[in-house]
């Protein structure tokens, strides 16, 4: 074997920061603009959607129609690279426990796909240990970010509508899409029962808002990124200007190996494994920015063992892995039996549902400590791979054209039920708050490393009652949603004790959180409330892993809010020689 | 403002290709053919290289045989023939479709290859012959007997596992094809303005947007 040999960038950067997603494109986009030099490094390659986006193909042209593969679990048109599993890179699970790990390797991350769901946490989001005694209030309140989120509204753009909500709060937004047929009909049924359905808060730009972003023309593939950049990727929106300011250099394919520190426990910059070379490499920075996902992030600090830092960088506390939490996931769906035969039209509208339901009870009166807003889909939308599938479960089930007939079938008859059906089906998803516990965490499997001879993480994570009970509301309040509707179930009707009610395996929402989190006590907790690591000055930590908790909200939204929050506190610090 | 022209404003900087798109007007019916340039597309088409290698080497290979691939083509139009709207599934590509996912998804091969088998069995003990070889009408007697799963004999029901699997992937191939597409009457994938249902759809469901809706929701121009 050759001598280990570690390649040294000359080149000193104020800012290292590891990953390129919501939080840290937009750590890039802050600190290039202020003028400091960045050094941004991505595990995957580049990535634009303008050239590279999958978006208007039709289903004929993939060969496997869209299916989805390794490489794209969301199928073969999706806009994100890898996802549960990808090859050489293993992660563990404590047996009897679980977690499914997305992991996204592209410039840009996993904001090229997502559903540009963006919602602000309110006051209560921040401060749940005070209303129910569980989990931990955060360091912050929604006064301290409401500020960030204003800015996040105006440069990023996202459409909603101003209701009044006490922990829904208003923002800064464009105008939403008119909601589609089916909508109108949830908004009818759900309201029935008393479940609000307002217009969604996606980051799609129904207006232009500057002279580098297009504007939305309803084509419905958000999910594939867009090439005009009408809805927001982390790579078109914040990396893209952020590069253009000629202060950042992005290395692509670098896989970061630790944080390195100094004598005095400092940090001194970045190692990474070019993955295209498999050589070492190390980037010097005054401050290293953790933005390569909650998990991700609290690996590296974990595998960043020194003398100074022997339970890991940032981890006096020992809470580094721990509190790992995902949104709870349930779903419910079927078809509609009077939107059968329907008229054709397209339908297509932003990429996602056009209204939603906030969450609308009081959990005082409920088994089950936190609330979940519901997401809707259905309608007309583009055939692809699975289209049609299990129609011998349905077709014997319904009238078509006014007869009954046999389940199954071939030829002429079945092929108009296929028409006939077309367009009917409809279905809905809670995204609920999970506790964050403490047994509830990530940390190194002693016996595992990846194809870069870095240590992986094993995952220890159970649900517990108060999110199966959830699960239990959610898909009782769906079949009766369905029910108000007319629909006939297709999915979720069999859910009971024996599935948890339907509730998905912990991490298959995608919005891991809580492994790095932020607090005023450092010996619960890893950052102070500016995201910075209590234990080293010059660390942060902007993803998912610094949250406390994440309300039933998605996350990206606050993601970037804090992201931004931190980032002028580095500028401010910087100035005053504090970092 | 010129149509064209709020079509061509969606488009960014550098544009080196230029695609003929048609958007009907809903309210004038009148079809207007607009221009949208986009970027060229990278030459990897966005495909990462694992993709790209793996693509390869699944087009490599064959997995069924002529035999198989004849018996398919019989089958696949058994299930979707042709009818006034639309040709068959083998006129839709349907055979080469299911010749590459199980190659793409090898689940799928074992099922299949003995689907396949089970099928000829039946065919060789009723009517001497493979069948593909089998007159119409006999094919069709076969498939009486495996089509129905909530009425098929007992015996049947390795048949009926096959042929409902052959069914999913016969529609999925079929109205994923551009012919499919067509006769299924999906008109999205294009630029175009969403403006809410058709006054005529909400009547007939007896829906109408409320003021609010209409008050805070995107308006387009409509002397555009």
């Amino acid at each position: 074997m050759d001598d280990i040999q570690v390649k040294k960038q000359t080149k000193k950067y104020d800012a290292v920061i590891v990953g390129s997603g919501a939080g840290g494109g937009m750590a890039a986009y802050v600190l290039a603009n202020a003028g400091l030099k960045v050094c941004l490094l991505e595990a995957g390659p580049m990535f634009d959607p303008a050239t590279d986006s999958a978006q208007l193909k039709n289903p004929w042209e993939s060969p496997r129609r869209g299916a989805s593969t390794k490489f794209r679990p969301f199928g073969d048109f999706d806009g994100c690279y890898w996802g549960w599993e990808i090859d050489g890179e293993p992660y563990t699970k404590v047996e009897g426990t679980e977690w499914d790990w997305w992991r996204a390797r592209m410039l840009g991350g996993r904001t090229n796909h997502w559903g540009r769901i963006s919602l602000r946490f309110g006051p209560k989001d921040f401060k749940h240990r005070s209303i129910d005694g569980l989990g931990e209030d955060w360091p912050i309140g929604y006064e301290d970010v409401k500020p960030y989120y204003d800015k996040v509204d105006r440069l990023i753009g996202v459409f909603g509508t101003n209701e009044g909500l006490e922990n829904e709060p208003d923002g800064i937004f464009l105008p939403p899409p008119l909601p589609r047929l089916h909508e109108l009909m949830l908004k009818k049924a759900a309201g029935g029962i008393g479940v609000p359905v307002i217009p969604s808060r996606l980051s799609i730009l129904t207006q232009k808002i500057n002279e580098e972003r297009g504007q939305c023309f309803y084509c419905s593939q958000c999910g594939r990124s867009c090439k005009v950049y009408a809805d927001f990727s982390s790579s078109s929106c914040l990396v893209k200007p952020a590069m253009a300011t000629g202060n950042v250099d992005v290395v692509p394919n670098a896989m970061a190996r630790e944080v390195l520190t100094d004598s005095d426990g400092l940090a001194t910059g970045v190692s990474y494994v070019n993955k295209d070379d498999m050589l070492d490499y190390q980037v010097d920075g005054r401050v290293v920015i953790l933005a390569a996902s909650a998990c991700e992030s609290a690996r590296l600090l974990l595998n960043s063992v020194s003398q100074r830092h022997e339970n890991g960088l940032a981890n006096s506390s020992d809470v580094v892995g721990k509190y790992l939490h995902d949104s709870t996931g349930a779903s419910v769906s079927g078809v509609l039996p009077h939107l059968m035969g329907r008229k054709r039209y397209n339908e297509d509208g932003v990429g996602g549902m056009h209204v939603y339901s906030p969450w609308w009870l009081d959990n005082k009166k409920l088994d089950f400590p936190r609330g979940y807003h519901i997401e809707y889909w259905g309608g007309m939308q583009q055939p692809a791979y699975g289209f049609g599938w299990g129609i011998e479960q349905l077709n014997g089930k319904l009238q078509v054209n006014g007869k009954t007939k046999a389940a199954g079938g071939y030829g002429k008859s079945l092929k108009e039920d296929y028409r006939f059906m077309y367009g009917a089906g409809v279905g809905m998803a809670g995204r609920g708050e999970a506790i964050a516990f403490e047994s509830n965490y990530c940390e190194i499997d002693p016996n595992v490393v990846d194809k870069y001879g870095i240590p992986v993480l094993r995952f220890n994570v159970k649900y517990s009652d108060y999110e199966i009970n959830q699960a239990r509301h959610m898909n009782q309040t769906f079949k009766e949603i369905l029910h108000e509707m007319g629909a006939v179930i297709t999915s979720g009707g069999d859910a009971g004790p024996h599935n948890n009610w339907g509730l998905q395996a912990p991490g298959k929402i995608i919005h891991e959180a809580g492994t790095v989190r932020m607090g005023n006590d450092p010996k619960k907790s890893a950052l102070n409330k500016w995201s910075q690591a209590h234990d080293c000055k010059n660390v942060f930590c902007v993803d998912g892993g610094q949250f406390v908790s994440q309300g039933d909200k998605n996350i990206t939204w606050t993601i970037m809010a804090l992201s931004m929050r931190a980032s002028e506190f580095i500028i401010d610090e910087m100035k005053r020689q504090n970092l | 403002m010129d149509r064209r022209k709020s079509l061509k404003a969606l488009v960014l900087g550098t544009v080196s290709s230029a695609m003929l798109l048609e958007a009907c007007d809903s309210d004038t019916g009148k079809v207007a053919t607009q221009v949208l340039e986009t970027p060229e597309a990278s030459s990897t088409e966005g495909r990462m290289a694992e993709e790209v290698a793996r693509l390869k080497e699944v087009k490599s290979k064959n997995f069924l045989t002529e035999q198989e691939m004849a018996t398919v083509t019989v089958l696949v139009d058994i299930i979707i023939p042709e009818d006034d709207i639309s040709g068959s599934a083998s006129d839709a590509g349907v055979p080469a479709f299911i010749e590459f996912i199980v190659k793409d998804k090898p689940e799928f091969q074992t099922p299949i290859r003995n689907g396949l088998k089970w099928l000829d069995i039946q065919s060789l003990n009723r009517y001497a012959n493979p069948f593909r070889n089998c007159t119409g009408k006999q094919q069709l007697e076969v498939v009486d007997a495996i089509a129905y799963p909530e009425s098929a004999a007992p015996e049947m029901k390795k048949g009926v596992a096959f042929f409902s699997l052959m069914r999913n992937l016969t529609a999925t191939g079929f109205f994923t094809s551009e012919m499919g597409v067509k006769d299924i009457g999906y008109m999205g994938n294009r630029p175009n303005q969403w403006k809410g249902v058709p006054e005529e759809v909400l009547r007939q469901h007896n829906l109408a947007y409320s003021e609010k809706e209409l008050r805070e929701c995107v308006k387009f121009d409509e002397t555009a």
